[in-house]
């Protein structure tokens, strides 16, 4: 489904990806982990065409992403969910939604779809005439995954979903992106700095660091690996 | 109170041209974060678009001045997409000082273009609105404030419904708050960027219109004083903010009829500009503007 060979990017010349290969196959959740700086919302924002990689391939759905502008690449279907939410602040949690469908214009479908999500996130139901600035971090995460998914994406990007929530809200996120997958077959890329909650909700995972893939293997496999459980499970 | 009531018209028309100008300072600034100083002159060159399209309309007609305007509107446009395209685009990447020395160059460039093309001397700009003394109630004004009141007030309603019920709309707002996020949505922030720029220079050219119609010269240099007092305006009411642009023009151009009109009328912009520093000492954010963290 999505396949990223090679990627190597760079900030001026500070390098920040040299050679990232990573593929997530359809249906599945896999998961990137590794700690600051080690490259994880970089990759991210290639792959949603914000960086432009200097090597390398991201090829989805057979077509080659590097070259392609971050707007066309929401048009095919890939759908980032940003670190830190980025949820349009003076905006009301209805229009948030309505633009994350900005480029359907099929109004029945696009009704659908959010019924879809105030299904899963019951809060923003609530709460759809509220101003996004004024929701709780929870809230607003719940607004920046079901924003995302009014795209109607053939593939999300979470970027650090767990990110400043309280440790209730963080299993009810995760609850729900487990659900998103499991019910409509949605692959998932997630990054993560909490490495036991991505192990424990991927079925296959990588370990960025300084730039490159360390490690990779099953989630269950890495979560007892003695490497990973010294550097990022804390023992 | 007749006075009051006469300055209040004279200040409100002043400041309905400060407004459709202010609107065009303060739309660049929502989604490209810089001031935009070739503003000014796209106001000049749409007075200009004015000059040269008024022979070809019935003159003195509602018609014809509306069809002027219209004119002046399409051609100022034109010219603030140009802008766009050609001098601040490739910059996109680049700091924002580099955009803001390269909008003072436009800026320069434009007004010497204009003295080259149209000439330095003020030219007299022909009637396309009927002129007409109106006296109501003991009042009196021109039909063509009238016409710049309607006109100013049609034209802010028309950019609050493109602004709030479009599509296009939509994203100008998107990216006015977040381009990264924007640009997550499958918006393409360039087209959204060129739309503003065509928005806010048409309004910029409605005014320079209005303006030549009440101030009856015309000269490439006309646009430096009110391009500076609309900016003004802009950051009174809040850089960032569509209401606050339209709601500083206005009372900026209260502040200085009424104190045009005073025993202090000599100092009426040293006046006019001095409540402003106070007013942001008081509020830096403007009337409707948020107070945010920039983030460098």
């Amino acid at each position: 489904m999505l396949s990223v060979t090679d990627l190597h990017v760079a900030y001026g010349a500070i390098q920040a990806l040299s050679g990232v290969s990573f593929t997530v196959p359809p249906g599945a959740i896999v998961t990137l982990i590794g700690g600051n700086g080690a490259g994880k919302t970089t990759t991210l924002h290639s792959l949603s065409g914000l960086l432009r990689p200097t090597r390398g391939k991201i090829s989805f759905a057979g077509r080659d992403l590097t070259a392609v502008p971050p707007h066309e690449i929401v048009g095919l279907g890939l759908c980032q969910v940003p670190e830190g939410r980025l949820v349009f602040p003076e905006s009301t949690v209805a229009e948030n939604l309505a633009l994350g469908a900005y480029l359907r214009r099929d109004r029945a479908a696009i009704a659908a779809t959010r019924d879809h999500v105030f299904e899963l996130f019951p809060r923003l139901a609530e709460r759809r005439g509220q101003v996004a600035g004024t929701l709780s971090g929870g809230e607003q995460q719940m607004l920046a995954i079901g924003r995302a998914l009014m795209s109607a994406p053939k593939f999300l990007l979470l970027d650090e979903p767990s990110l400043g929530l309280a440790p209730r809200l963080i299993e009810t996120i995760f609850e729900r992106i487990v659900a998103i997958n499991r019910d409509q077959g949605l692959p998932i890329l997630l990054v993560e700095q909490n490495a036991r909650l991505a192990l424990a909700v991927s079925s296959y995972a990588y370990v960025l660091e300084s730039g490159n893939i360390a490690l990779h293997g099953p989630s269950a496999e890495l979560a007892a690996d003695p490497r990973l459980k010294a550097a990022y499970l804390g023992g | 109170m007749t006075e009051f009531l006469q300055q209040l018209v004279n200040g409100l028309s002043l400041g309905a041209i400060y407004a459709l100008l202010a609107l065009g300072y303060t739309m660049v600034y929502g989604v490209l974060r810089f001031i935009n100083f070739a503003h000014s002159d796209v106001f000049m060159v749409g007075a200009f678009a004015g000059l040269y399209l008024a022979p070809l309309a019935p003159g003195g007609s509602i018609l014809g001045g509306l069809l002027v305007v219209s004119g002046a509107m399409l051609a100022s446009a034109l010219l603030g997409v140009t802008i766009e395209r050609l001098a601040y685009r490739p910059l996109r990447q680049a700091p924002t000082l580099n955009v803001l020395i390269t909008a003072i160059g436009v800026s320069c460039l434009l007004q010497s273009a204009g003295q080259l093309i149209f000439g330095a001397a003020p030219r007299s700009f022909p009637v396309i609105f009927p002129a007409r003394a109106l006296s109501v109630g003991g009042l009196d004004f021109s039909s063509n404030q009238v016409v710049v009141l309607v006109s100013a007030a049609a034209l802010v309603v028309g950019l609050r419904l493109i602004v709030f019920h479009t599509r296009m709309g939509a994203a100008l707002r998107a990216v006015s708050q977040n381009p990264r996020a924007a640009r997550l949505m499958g918006i393409d922030n360039d087209v959204v960027i060129r739309f503003t720029f065509a928005l806010g220079s048409a309004l910029a050219g409605a005014g320079g219109v209005l303006y030549a119609v009440n101030y009856p010269t015309i000269d490439p240099l006309m646009g430096v004083l009110p391009g500076l007092k609309a900016f003004v305006a802009a950051i009174l009411g809040g850089i960032g903010s569509i209401p606050g642009a339209a709601l500083g023009g206005l009372l900026l151009g209260l502040v200085e009829t009424f104190v045009g009109g005073s025993a202090y009328s000599t100092y009426k912009d040293a006046i006019a500009f001095a409540l402003l520093i106070l007013f942001l000492l008081f509020r830096p954010a403007g009337l409707l503007g948020k107070a945010r963290v920039e983030k460098v």
